[in-house]
């Protein structure tokens, strides 16, 4: 039987209804049309469907949707500002910390959640935060490199 | 995964009355183990019972010095806490030694107890396994068994406990507080999972009627003297082939009490503290580090491919009480 679920999503309060085998996965990508998280593994060992839930980066593969009832969702399409994209972004972009993109959501979102907490990260930090986000084109240097990167540029400016 | 309903429990005597009602369902935390094995057709719950918007969350003091680590409090809400990491640094090493930070921040304290074995042949439902199909053969014995257990095993299961957080709650000596029809009782952390024996298919000692509610750590957290040394193919998302939780107390170079948990090598976390007691009043060398590795695994048997554990853990236990001796651990 289906439930009705109520959640913020990248600040909008949405409503719908899923059966309770339904993961957060499918309903941000198939109900609500936010392809940006990834179907990658299913089972927790990628990362691709990296999501933040109140403030955390969860695998959304591995959340029923019901779970998500009154809570709050940011996808990686909630991180631009009026179009304007997030320094994280600018620096995946500009470090070439972006091939194939599979991964870059979820990555980017894991170090969003590490910015958040601690503006300053060291390179173990940094690699910590994104160990459970599995790349296979770039290898991780320019990835590493682009948050210490947006770290740098995040300097007195608010990153939210 | 299979469909069924689901409910959310607002209260625990709710979530008993809910599980006792219907012998099919199961409670849902994290969610990190339970989902994986429905989508895997291993878990077919009739019902989910969420028990996540329960209040039994948090870490809080406890009147004889230890903590009390609420059941719904997650791996990363446990590793990072302040008094955790000063007191009980063996058990935030030994929980961020597994997972990855996404599952860590869903995954609980409740949940991390119960998870199951990896297994291969248990997670494939194609193949003959007596863990979820009591009485149809075990299929790892003489198969591909490279991740299975060496110490406790039975002719029915070889599977291992795949927790790193048990190994150092078995260290510490954690309690487990469990609730069900009847009323709470504690669990010693020894006393909680059990060995394979003829009925694989049941991995610990919590009855279906009952829920944890906590776990509770003694006032000594052995912060001094400590060590995890987790053994795997590669530095992340691998699960232990062989882990060690050591915790020491010491006097100068003379070790006056020995704690050593072995992880991945039973079918739960393995404690033998007769053997332990070998160490008590002995100088902390690597000839007495390899007397008691050496009686550790004196009844240990492997079956083909997980052989070399048997070496694999003594050599462990070595270095992680070497390592442990030093007074600024390095694990
Ligand atoms: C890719 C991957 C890699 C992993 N690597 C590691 C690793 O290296 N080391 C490691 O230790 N772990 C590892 N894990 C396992 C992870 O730690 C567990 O999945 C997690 O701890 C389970 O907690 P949960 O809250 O998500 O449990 P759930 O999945 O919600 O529940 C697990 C079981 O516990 C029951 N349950 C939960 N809470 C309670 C309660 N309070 N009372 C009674 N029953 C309860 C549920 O009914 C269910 O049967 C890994 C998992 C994945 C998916
Ligand atoms: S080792 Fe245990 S879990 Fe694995 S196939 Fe044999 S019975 Fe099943
Ligand atoms: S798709 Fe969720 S972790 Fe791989
Ligand atoms: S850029 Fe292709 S997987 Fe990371």
């Amino acid at each position: 039987m289906k439930r009705i679920i109520t959640l913020t999503v990248n600040g909008e309060p949405v409503e719908g209804a899923v059966e309770p085998n339904r993961t957060l996965l499918s309903f941000l990508r198939e109900d609500l049309g936010l392809t940006g998280a990834k179907h990658g593994c299913g089972l927790g060992d990628c990362g691709a469907c990296t999501v933040i839930l109140d403030g955390k980066p969860v695998n959304s593969c591995l959340v029923l949707a019901v779970q998500a009832d009154g809570r709050e969702v940011l996808t990686i399409e909630g991180l631009a500002d009026n179009g304007k994209l997030h320094p994280i972004q600018e620096a995946f972009i500009e470090t070439g910390a972006i091939q194939c993109g599979f991964c870059s959501p979820g990555m980017i979102l894991s170090a969003k959640a590490l910015l958040d907490e601690s503006p300053k990260p060291t390179e173990t930090e940094i690699r910590t935060a994104i160990s459970g986000n599995l790349c296979r084109c770039t290898g991780y240097q320019k990835i590493v490199e682009a948050i210490l990167a947006a770290a740098g540029t995040a300097q007195g400016k608010e990153v939210s | 995964m299979n469909s069924f309903s689901y409910t959310r429990a607002d209260d625990v005597a709710t979530a008993l009355r809910e599980v006792a009602a219907d012998g099919a369902a199961k409670f849902i935390a994290g969610g990190t183990n339970l989902i994986d094995l429905m989508k895997e057709n291993v878990e077919r719950p009739s019902r989910l019972i969420d028990i996540t918007r329960l209040t039994l969350g948090g870490i809080r003091p406890r009147s004889d010095g230890g903590l009390r680590l609420g059941a719904l409090a997650t791996n990363t809400d446990v590793a990072y806490h302040k008094e955790i990491e000063r007191r009980y640094p063996l058990l935030s090493k030994a929980i961020l030694a597994g997972a990855s930070p996404q599952l860590r921040n869903m995954a609980t304290v409740g949940g991390n107890l119960l998870q199951r074995t990896r297994c291969c042949y248990f997670y494939d439902t194609a193949t003959p396994c007596n863990k979820r199909t009591p009485g149809v053969g075990c299929s790892a014995i003489a198969g591909f068994n490279r991740a299975h257990a060496i110490l406790g095993t039975s002719a029915a299961c070889i599977a291992s406990h795949p927790s790193d957080m048990c190994v150092a709650l078995a260290a510490l000596e954690a309690v487990v507080r469990v609730t069900g029809s009847v009323g709470e009782r504690v669990v010693p952390f020894a006393a909680f999972h059990r060995l394979p024996g003829d009925t694989p298919n049941i991995d610990t000692n919590l009855q279906a009627d009952e829920i944890i509610t906590g776990v509770d750590l003694p006032a000594r957290g052995f912060a001094e003297h400590h060590a995890y040394l987790k053994i795997r193919d590669r530095a992340s998302y691998a699960f232990a082939l062989v882990s060690v939780a050591a915790a020491l107390e010491m006097d100068g170079n003379t070790i006056t009490e020995a704690r050593l948990a072995l992880g991945g090598v039973a079918h739960k976390p393995w404690r033998d503290p007769q053997t332990e007691t070998m160490l008590h009043g002995q100088s902390a060398t690597r000839e007495n580090f390899k007397r008691v590795a050496e009686a550790l695994l004196r009844d240990a048997k492997g079956f083909g491919r997980n052989r070399f554990k048997i070496e694999l853990a003594k050599l462990a236990i070595v270095r992680a009480l070497s390592q442990a001796s030093f007074k600024e651990a390095h694990s």
